[in-house]
């Protein structure tokens, strides 16, 4: 794990009362508003001076409360219809909630993001029915959203690939003129740590800087790449890889939403402004595995994994709206059973999903169609018809 | 009709011109594409009359310039990108196949990405490594992707523009050795119902034998074609024109009327196009031939050093040695 970053106290401004440079001793730089206990920060600095805060309503505070609960609790169900064999696969988000619901509501409706197979908070954010992304991991689809309609592309599986589609279309919009003032558009990559390492996130780095793209990359440190830790990809901490591309970055406590909410937002009205990109390294942990497929005790210990327990996203923010008396515990109780009712709800809904008709592989290879394609559909249309009515 | 004598590479630029002209969303994307208009200046003259943000001069990584052309066309841009030299595309074949290929069938049609990407193709040039390579079958191997090549001026005039106007993900492979040949070119020719981009077409008549290339070889095929006449046997020539899909329609017609086919390219034979090309006529024509279907390619090895790459080529002689065995059975 990356360690503490001690040149930042020697650029350190003075911290005004209630405002902190950093978190608690021992953590990496990092900007937080909401501390693991559920203490409120005002104001938070970033690296390069900016000063970090938000200011929500109580219904506002509570509504992210909810969008975390429901988040993780979707992840969970997903989680559990993998083990019970009704996904191939799945890639939770478990520990990544505030990171995800941060940004992602921190997103306005004209802004696009570009996720990796994680964001499935992210997308829930955007308005997007969440089984939607289920209807991939059970084998039945690729995805079923339309992404312009909901400005949220495609889960890209390939790592780091969505990060230069970012940049292309983040290109089109400033030659679009759509940058400049609150009615642009800015446009969010997200990836991971790992795919820090990979030629295209490099490469999309380049781009859009030269280019002056207004474009966030979201990073999400969870600390692992499947197995391998983050000293196996980086030496430096991730966010200070923008300096060299000739943006800004900074680094904020991904387990807390509000920092999460108010960097990103930061970031976007300045891409959108016409300032062009900038890194966020959301800094969190994923909880479980990378995907069901893999066994984490194997590569980890146990002891980190509590040490980040510790950092619950959710149980912070419940900690301050309860410390604040935003909410008591009807609310937690209602938003409990929601989560209960949404997560049965989505368990029928995948039960209940159909299997493709199988000619239906033929369909969108192409968009103006291909004549051997055709061919080969009504072959094999053929050949499925000559079962009908046997044994078969 | 405005029929001008032009080299390909001069039709391309002109069929290029035409396209930006004829759609803002069109922009033209790659290394060196702007003042310089290109290490083969096909883009020569276009950032100068339609600005920087047309044509732009992109950073040195093709995966940059493919991954974010697909950006671009999510956004609603037409992105031609131009990827300096075959041996270059390698940088950019995850995203292309990868991404290119499969968006508007994992979107099930809600996303296209209606690019070109022009890669300058194939040998002949004395050109040092990496340079001179034929790399159309990893492409054509690819569902999603539509791989079509030009022979002549004209092809070069309309093909770009067609591809450029189709939704469809387009490799589009330029015979960069048969850049500068000249042919007349029809500049008035419309683009949506002239010859369609994914056709075949018989290029020179004939009854013995029939010969199928694409690209720079047609060339080859149609000199071959010249010298047997000279020795009295008419072969067919069949220029392709797109390698994927394979129109083969106008090549069954033409072997079931021949008996004999020999097909050309330069790429290495083992797994090429002319492998495929050998087994669709087989399955189609068999009881028409007269002998098997001969190939006539690069050999399986890297592209080799310029000094003997005239060997390596497919030439005249190569094509005439084959069409001589198919009449051996």
């Amino acid at each position: 794990m990356a360690k503490g970053d001690p040149g930042a106290a020697a650029r350190s401004k003075r911290a005004a009362p209630r405002t902190r440079r950093a978190a608690a001793a021992g953590e990496p730089e990092l900007v937080q508003l909401l501390t693991p206990e559920g203490e409120r920060i005002e104001t938070a600095l970033g690296p390069d001076g900016t000063e970090y805060r938000v200011d929500f309503t109580d219904e506002e505070y509570r509504g992210l409360y909810r969008d975390l609960v429901l988040v993780r609790k979707l992840d969970a169900e997903a989680t559990a219809l993998q083990r019970q064999g009704e996904l191939g696969l799945w890639a939770s988000l478990l520990g990544q909630e505030a990171a995800q619901v941060g940004s992602g509501r921190a997103l306005r409706t004209q802004d696009m993001a570009f996720p990796t197979y994680r964001e499935h908070g992210v997308l829930y954010c955007r308005g997007i029915d969440p089984i939607m992304p289920l209807g991939l991991f059970r084998g039945v689809d690729q995805g079923g959203w339309d992404p312009n309609e909901f400005k949220f592309n495609m889960y890209t599986i390939v790592i780091g690939a969505q990060t230069l589609h970012a940049t292309g279309y983040a290109m089109g919009v400033a030659m679009d003129g759509k940058t400049g003032g609150e009615d642009g558009e800015a446009v969010i990559a997200y990836f991971g740590d790992g795919a820090t390492s990979q030629g295209d996130v490099n490469e999309s780095f380049v781009w859009a800087s030269v280019f002056n793209a207004p474009l966030v990359f979201f990073c999400q440190n969870n600390q692992y790449a499947i197995s391998e830790p983050l000293e196996r990809q980086t030496r430096v901490p991730l966010y200070r890889r923008a300096g060299g591309f000739g943006f800004p970055g900074v680094r904020v406590d991904g387990n807390d939403v509000l920092a999460s909410y108010a960097v990103t937002r930061h970031a976007l009205d300045n891409a959108r402004n016409g300032q062009g990109p900038s890194l966020i390294e959301a800094y969190t942990y994923r909880m479980g595995a990378h995907t069901t497929s893999d066994d984490p005790t194997r590569y980890r210990i146990a002891s980190e994994v509590e040490a980040w327990q510790a950092k619950d996203p959710i149980a912070r923010m419940k900690a301050f709206l309860t410390k604040q008396k935003i909410a008591d515990e009807s609310f937690f109780t209602e938003v409990d059973e929601q989560a209960r009712t949404e997560s049965v709800h989505l368990r029928e809904r995948v039960l209940a999903m159909p299997d493709p008709q199988p000619v239906s592989m033929f369909d969108h290879v192409y968009p103006n169609g291909s004549p051997e394609l055709d061919e080969q559909r009504a072959r094999f249309s053929q050949y499925m018809e000559s079962f009908e009515g046997s044994a078969h | 009709m405005a029929t001008e004598t032009l080299t390909l590479g001069k039709a391309l630029n002109t069929g290029l011109r035409r396209a930006l002209e004829n759609d803002p969303k069109v922009v033209i994307m790659g290394e060196d594409v702007g003042k310089l208009g290109g290490v083969f200046r096909i883009t020569d003259g276009l950032q100068k009359d339609f600005g920087d943000q047309r044509v732009i001069d992109t950073p040195l990584a093709e995966s940059g310039i493919i991954g974010t052309a697909v950006g671009l066309a999510i956004r609603g841009f037409r992105p031609v990108c131009e990827i300096q030299f075959d041996g270059f595309v390698y940088p950019a074949y995850d995203q292309i196949v990868s991404q290119v290929a499969k968006m508007h069938y994992r979107s099930q049609g809600k996303v296209r990405i209606p690019m070109v990407i022009r890669i300058p193709f194939g040998g002949g040039i004395g050109a040092v490594e990496h340079h001179s390579e034929s790399p159309e079958a990893y492409f054509a191997h690819t569902a999603g992707l539509k791989v079509v090549s030009c022979a002549n001026p004209q092809d070069a005039y309309v093909m770009i523009q067609q591809a450029i106007a189709s939704d469809d993900p387009i490799v589009f492979l330029e015979p960069k050795r048969r850049y500068w040949e000249k042919g007349p070119v029809d500049l008035e020719a419309p683009i949506a119902d002239a010859y369609p981009l994914h056709s075949a077409r018989v290029v020179r008549p004939g009854t013995d034998a029939t010969v199928l290339a694409y690209g720079p070889m047609v060339r080859t095929a149609l000199d071959a074609a010249t010298a047997a006449a000279e020795d009295g046997r008419e072969l067919e020539v069949i220029d392709l024109r797109t390698l994927s899909p394979l129109d083969l329609t106008a090549v069954y017609e033409s072997v079931r009327r021949t008996g004999r086919c020999v097909v050309v390219h330069e790429a290495p034979g083992n797994l090429g196009l002319g492998s495929e090309i050998a087994a669709r006529i087989t399955e189609e024509c068999f009881y028409s031939l007269e002998s098997p279907v001969l190939r006539v390619t690069g050999f399986d090895t890297p592209y080799p050093a310029a000094r003997v790459e005239e060997e390596y080529l497919p030439d005249l002689d190569r094509v005439l040695d084959a069409v001589d065995r198919t009449f051996g059975w």
